[in-house]
């Protein structure tokens, strides 16, 4: 039953910061109603009932969510590297170094080739 | 207060890194990500001179240390990929396609607007966005850095040792292929709707990979393919878990191949895709895909023989029958080219199913010809053109041979290899494939293999028949004259299904020699 603790903690954790995060932002959020306030989704798409042109989702929206996976996946390799960094030592830190190279590599051919101008 | 229990983790051991073995793969993957900068960086009208000059010089270089490094070999970075005999084999054999198939993505003198790819495969079809692109004479050159990391997928693919370094492989490889497969300058539309046909096929079966994965893993507790070797060895009984792990992993494996009955994207992907990337995907995908096939079934799951060697067989039948018979009411020529190909498949899976040395050697020759010879044929297929673009209707290709000797006789040539004719490549690869898996027993499947050799003959003797014994319609058939680059690649294509047919020897031997997996 003891190796379980960790992962009841892990999971009692996760439940509480969901329930405060949620009360939190309820109390003290300020309410100020507009449309966008009033969608399904408050991500700057409209959902329902059907965006403009034929239910076309403007494309920079999809690059935008790309980048951020680019950035979420270096965060995700990045943690346990520096958890363990000293253990990897020399070869650690140029594997995250490479690894955080070609990570850029896109980034920056999106922003040379005008991906991140909205309009 | 909880105290929670510290498990001191056991230390890191750092992999060794063997960087003549793991060269070439950087290489390639490291000249990709130069070719994204470029794209970034270099002004448009530089931009096609400086990707040509990467790709063919890692293209090159590469395949200088994979020769440098023949002989050499053992585990590295930490056991996830092996660099033994059948890898620098088959990574060889795959660098020579893909020297091939660059040649003919260069090609830029037969199509009058420019090469075969969309001017700009953002522009909507038949927009006039569009028009404007093709009229700058732009071209979309990022094909290059995806060509390359396709590549760098199929080398790393037949080398991964294990099943999570294998699905990257599969992963890198697959992606780019996608996406080149939907960037045609002529028939968008169908180009696109090849593309996502390939695309969602593509990313089901590589799911039905990763869940065989996960239950191999739940039998063996590793995804070593040594290690799954041990368990499978440990446990004689059956096991519900590997079953379906070995299953599982087939069909991701056997749809990459396009085997029978997870074969009818190839036909649609085949004829949609601009035609230089068809021969790369034809040829390349099919030696990365059976290497590692290869390398699964004879190193992780041999002990199991008994228990897949069945269904294998089924497969192996079903995908030579009905790959050779649908082939013959073909009229499009790609079409019946991506037939053929699945009967390839077929004829290939002997060799998988013989589980021995020889079967590998043999397999492992029968794939690089087939390779060789399928870049060429789709070189061919390239210059034969109207107004529209490439002229695939068999009735069109009429009189050829009259017309253009050398071009009808190149074709002609590797059809009659993958017929398996005599003093061709074809017939080398398939003889020492059907005589290894008789030698491993398998009498009856390589009789019905023979009879699915004979009807397939016929349909490739039907487009010999009608390229040299008929007569040309009007003018007869338009070939385009492509420049040195898809010469290049037609010549050495016959050149080597010629070679290779009569003397077959010394590649014969470098196969026997890398003849053995090292887990």
């Amino acid at each position: 039953m003891n190796v379980y603790i960790p992962l009841l903690t892990l999971a009692g954790l996760g439940m509480l910061f969901a329930l405060f995060s949620v009360s939190v932002t309820s109390l003290t959020g300020p309410k100020r109603y507009n449309r966008a306030k009033v969608d399904a989704y408050e991500c700057g798409i409209e959902p329902t009932p059907q965006a403009v042109g034929g239910g076309r989702f403007p494309v920079k929206y999809y690059l935008t969510a790309m980048m951020f996976i680019i950035f979420d996946l270096e965060i995700v390799f990045l943690y346990p590297w520096a958890v363990a960094s000293d253990q990897l030592g020399l070869f650690g830190l140029a594997a995250i170094m490479l690894f955080l190279f070609n990570l850029t590599v896109p980034f920056v051919y999106e922003w040379r080739r005008g991906g991140l101008e909205w309009d | 207060m909880i105290i929670l229990p510290l498990v001191e983790p056991p230390p890191i051991e750092l992999p060794e890194l063997d960087w003549l073995l793991l060269g070439p793969m950087a290489l390639v993957l490291g000249a990709a990500v130069v070719g994204v900068m470029v794209e970034a960086f270099a002004p448009r009208s530089s931009r096609r001179t400086i990707q040509l000059v990467l790709t063919f010089g890692s293209l090159i270089g590469a395949f200088v240390l994979v020769v440098l490094a023949a002989g050499s070999g053992g585990p590295v970075m930490a056991s996830a990929a092996v660099i033994d005999g059948p890898a620098l084999f088959l990574q060889g054999g795959i660098l020579l396609v893909a020297l091939l198939a660059a040649l003919t993505m260069a090609e830029r003198h037969v199509d009058p607007s420019g090469d075969a790819f969309a001017a700009r495969a953002s522009a909507m079809p038949g927009s006039e966005d569009e028009r404007q692109f093709t009229a700058r004479g732009y071209l979309q050159t990022e094909v290059w850095p995806l060509f390359l990391f396709a590549v760098g997928g199929m080398m790393l693919f037949p080398a991964s040792n294990d099943l999570l370094t294998m699905f990257v492989a599969l992963e890198i490889m697959s992606l780019p292929l996608y996406l080149l497969a939907g960037m045609a300058r002529r028939r968008r539309l169908l180009s696109q709707e090849s593309a996502l046909k390939y695309f969602l096929l593509g990313a089901f079966s590589s799911a039905f990979f990763l869940y065989g994965a996960a239950l191999v893993y739940g039998f063996a507790g590793t995804v070593n393919l040594g290690g799954i070797a041990d368990a499978v060895t440990a446990q004689p009984q059956m096991s519900g878990l590997l079953l379906g792990g070995i299953a599982m992993i087939a069909v991701g494996m056997l749809f990459k191949v396009a085997a029978v009955p997870f074969h009818s994207w190839a036909p649609d992907v085949y004829q949609g895709a601009p035609t230089p990337v068809t021969g790369f995907m034809a040829a390349g995908v099919k030696v990365a895909a059976f290497g590692a096939l290869l390398r699964l079934m004879y190193v992780a799951f041999a002990g199991s023989e008994w228990d897949w060697r069945p269904a294998f067989w089924v497969i192996a039948a079903l995908t030579f029958f009905v790959g050779s018979i649908v082939a013959l009411v073909q009229s499009d020529i790609k079409r019946m080219l991506a037939y053929s190909s699945i009967a390839h498949a077929g004829f290939l899976l002997l060799g998988v199913i013989a589980v021995t040395p020889e079967g590998l050697a043999a397999t492992m020759f029968y794939l690089v010809t087939y390779g060789l010879a399928t870049v060429g044929a789709f070189g061919v297929v390239m210059l034969v053109r109207d107004d529209t673009g490439e002229n695939t209707a068999m009735e069109n290709w009429r009189g050829l041979g009259r017309t253009h000797p050398w071009l009808a006789g190149a074709f002609a040539l590797f059809l009659l290899s993958f017929a398996g004719i005599p003093l061709t490549a074809g017939f080398i690869g398939k003889f020492s494939v059907f005589a290894a898996a008789a030698a491993a027993g398998e009498g009856w499947l390589v009789l019905l293999a023979v009879l699915a050799s004979a009807i397939a003959a016929f349909f490739y003797i039907r487009v010999v028949v009608v390229m040299f014994f008929s007569d040309p319609v009007g003018d007869g058939p338009a070939v385009a004259v492509p420049s040195w680059f898809t010469r290049t690649a037609i010549a050495f294509g016959a050149a080597a299904t010629l070679v290779l047919g009569i003397f077959p020897q010394p590649v014969l031997e470098w196969a026997a020699q890398a003849d053995i997996f090292i887990r």
